[in-house]
């Protein structure tokens, strides 16, 4: 496992900082998408691709690679930016976004955009494909690892719980889903549009090792995310409380920035907080 | 003595009256079974995934014969069905398998979203395709799942025959790049295909030459295309038989030429007609050669319980209801 030390955490801050610019810049650009979920998985991403990750950008399909899927699909965003930083692909590239013949689609398309694992978008889905690559992994005695983004508002889809019972069925230790506690969802507070608390409680009632965390706090996603390593029979799951819209004023906690892009006037504000 | 038997060991799923009766009964479901089973030997990264109903759909001889390449996934279609895609992105060529009404129902956005739109390896065995299910009824009788398949871009859909056709058609989906979905029916089939005969995804086979009328057919309605030929011939019609094994890509320069040379056609599926073969043959031939299509499919209505004889009677799907189809095609050549 990499070491963590003071420097290497100030190296990721700055990366996160870069990477909120980033996805400003680029919803601003293409007058659509979600800024409010992608700025809160910033950190995550970051504490992957920047120390976490096995991965080789210039050569985005190694067979020994760790895997990272993005379940939550609307937060492409952060993910092509933080691509984009790892060596994926061009800067230049994120400011195509959404537009016509762009390799960076409205959502998530493994055939287009390098470093993208999986397509995704519709919601639900992203852990039982996670289980099917950890499968794989397992059947082939590999060692990479798998990574799975997920939303809080997505767990109310049934089909997670239905992957869920699968990858503790299955023992895949070799799997970690992270899940986005960001508390909001398109019309609102997850606990008002339908609660899908507690949740710790009902990961491990279905078999899964789950650690809580602050998903803004880098020492502490690094520390979950070596820890899941460690586990022998069971998939983890990290829920990391975070906050939805972060680092932006205007947008954090306000739920009608789920999928909404800032105008130039308001990404120029933004960028200011964010510099 | 062989043809009693046959019938003798199909117990109440016996056709008699819908098939010709010197044809044997064997069943699809077995021998994709068993092709899989072939296939896993040949090649390590063949794996099986199953949803609860491994006997029926006989991923059970893949589960013996290799138990660490098999899944079972429990009652939970949509969860299979990504679990094999993220199984084919990792280089597995994974077969899903269950019922065609659960198949193309309950995880149809996950075969468009998940497995067709990244092109992915999937194939997708779905067992107890039509209505010949027979005495499950309605819930159980998958009688859209064409029309859904089909819809979806870059899907293949294939319907083999009988119990020789179905080995070609788990090889053919191995070796082809991208989602593919096999319609079995549960029912033993009469074999009427050969060996030696070809199956190419996208070509279809002509089983009988004839110039009043083309009968283009899937499945069980093969069969009965067949039957209503001989009934036609007393009468002096002569029908060419065509054997529409692929319903996507379709074989659209077979059927154009078919239709050039008979001025006639006749679809026949044991589907809803809204959007199965009958649709796909009717859009190539509205664009390219006009001629009267008439169709043999089940109208706007849902299934429901009874012997499969009893219910393909009802439904209009028979050697009879063909012969009266085929003449009212001919009677509206121009
Ligand atoms: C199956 C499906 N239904 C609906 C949507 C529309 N949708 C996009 S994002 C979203 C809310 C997601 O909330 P959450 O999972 O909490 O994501 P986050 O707050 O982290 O952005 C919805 C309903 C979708 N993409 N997929």
């Amino acid at each position: 496992m990499p070491v963590l030390s003071d420097d290497k955490i100030e190296t990721l801050k700055a990366k996160a900082k870069t990477i909120r610019q980033h996805i400003i810049k680029m919803l601003a650009l293409a007058g659509s998408g979600h800024p409010g979920g992608s700025l809160s998985s910033v950190e995550i991403l970051v504490s992957l691709y920047f120390h976490k990750l096995s991965h080789n950008p210039a050569n985005p399909k190694w067979e020994d690679r760790d895997r990272f899927l993005m379940s939550k699909g609307h937060a492409a965003p952060v993910w092509y930016a933080t691509l984009s930083e790892a060596g994926y692909f061009t800067q230049e590239t994120l400011w195509t976004l959404r537009k016509l013949g762009s390799p960076l689609q409205g959502h998530p398309d493994m055939q287009k955009t390098p470093g993208v694992e999986m397509s995704s978008g519709s919601l639900g889905q992203g852990l039982s494909v996670a289980n099917g690559i950890a499968l794989s992994g397992k059947l082939d005695k590999k060692n990479y690892r798998v990574y799975v983004l997920l939303g809080d508002g997505e767990s109310q889809e049934g089909q997670v719980w239905e992957a869920a019972m699968a990858s503790a069925h299955y023992k895949l230790n070799n799997l970690c889903a992270i899940l986005d506690y960001n508390g909001f969802q398109i019309d609102g507070p997850i606990e008002k549009v339908m609660s899908p608390l507690p949740l710790s409680e009902k990961w491990i009632a279905f078999g899964w090792n789950v650690i809580n965390i602050d998903g803004h706090n880098f020492k502490e996603i690094i520390e979950a995310l070596d820890k899941a390593e460690d586990v022998k029979n069971k998939p983890t799951i990290i829920i990391a409380r975070t906050v939805k819209g972060k680092g932006v004023s205007f947008m954090e906690n306000q739920y009608e920035w789920h999928g909404k892009a800032p105008t130039p006037q308001q990404a120029e504000i933004a960028l200011k907080e964010l510099s | 003595m062989a043809r009693q038997g046959a019938y003798a060991s199909t117990g109440r799923n016996c056709l008699k009256g819908i098939i010709i009766n010197y044809m044997e009964l064997k069943c699809t479901r077995e021998a994709s079974g068993n092709a899989i089973v072939e296939l896993g030997r040949k090649n390590s990264n063949v794996v099986v995934l199953s949803a609860d109903l491994s006997g029926s759909t006989k991923a059970d001889e893949f589960a013996k014969v290799f138990p660490q390449r098999f899944f079972n996934m429990g009652i939970a279609e949509a969860n299979m069905m990504n679990t094999a895609a993220g199984l084919a992105v990792s280089g597995k060529i994974a077969f899903a398998t269950t019922f065609a009404i659960f198949a193309s129902g309950r995880a149809w956005e996950q075969i468009r979203n998940t497995i067709a739109y990244s092109n992915l390896n999937v194939k997708i065995i779905a067992t107890h395709g039509g209505i010949s299910v027979g005495p499950d009824g309605s819930s159980h009788q998958g009688i859209e799942d064409i029309a859904l398949m089909r819809v979806i871009p870059g899907m293949t859909v294939l319907v083999p025959v009988d119990a020789i056709e179905t080995p070609k058609a788990i090889f053919s989906a191995a070796e082809h790049q991208g989602p593919v979905y096999i319609r079995l029916a549960r029912l033993k089939l009469p074999v009427i295909t050969k060996p030696q005969d070809t199956f190419i995804i996208g070509k279809s086979n002509i089983l009988r030459e004839g110039t009043d009328a083309t009968v283009i057919a899937c499945g069980i309605m093969v069969s009965s295309a067949l039957q209503a030929s001989e009934l036609l011939a007393k009468e002096n019609i002569k029908i060419t038989v065509l054997n529409c094994y692929s319903i996507k890509p379709i074989d659209t320069g077979t059927i154009i030429s078919l239709a050039e040379k008979t001025g006639a056609v006749v679809t026949a599926e044991e589907h809803l007609q809204i959007g199965g073969l009958g649709s796909s043959v009717s859009e190539i031939l509205s664009q390219n050669y006009p001629v009267p299509v008439e169709m043999i499919a089940i109208k706007d209505r849902f299934g429901q319980s009874g012997e499969p004889e009893e219910l393909l009677k009802e439904y209009h799907l028979t050697s009879k209801d063909i012969v009266t189809t085929v003449k009212k095609a001919i009677s509206r050549k121009i």
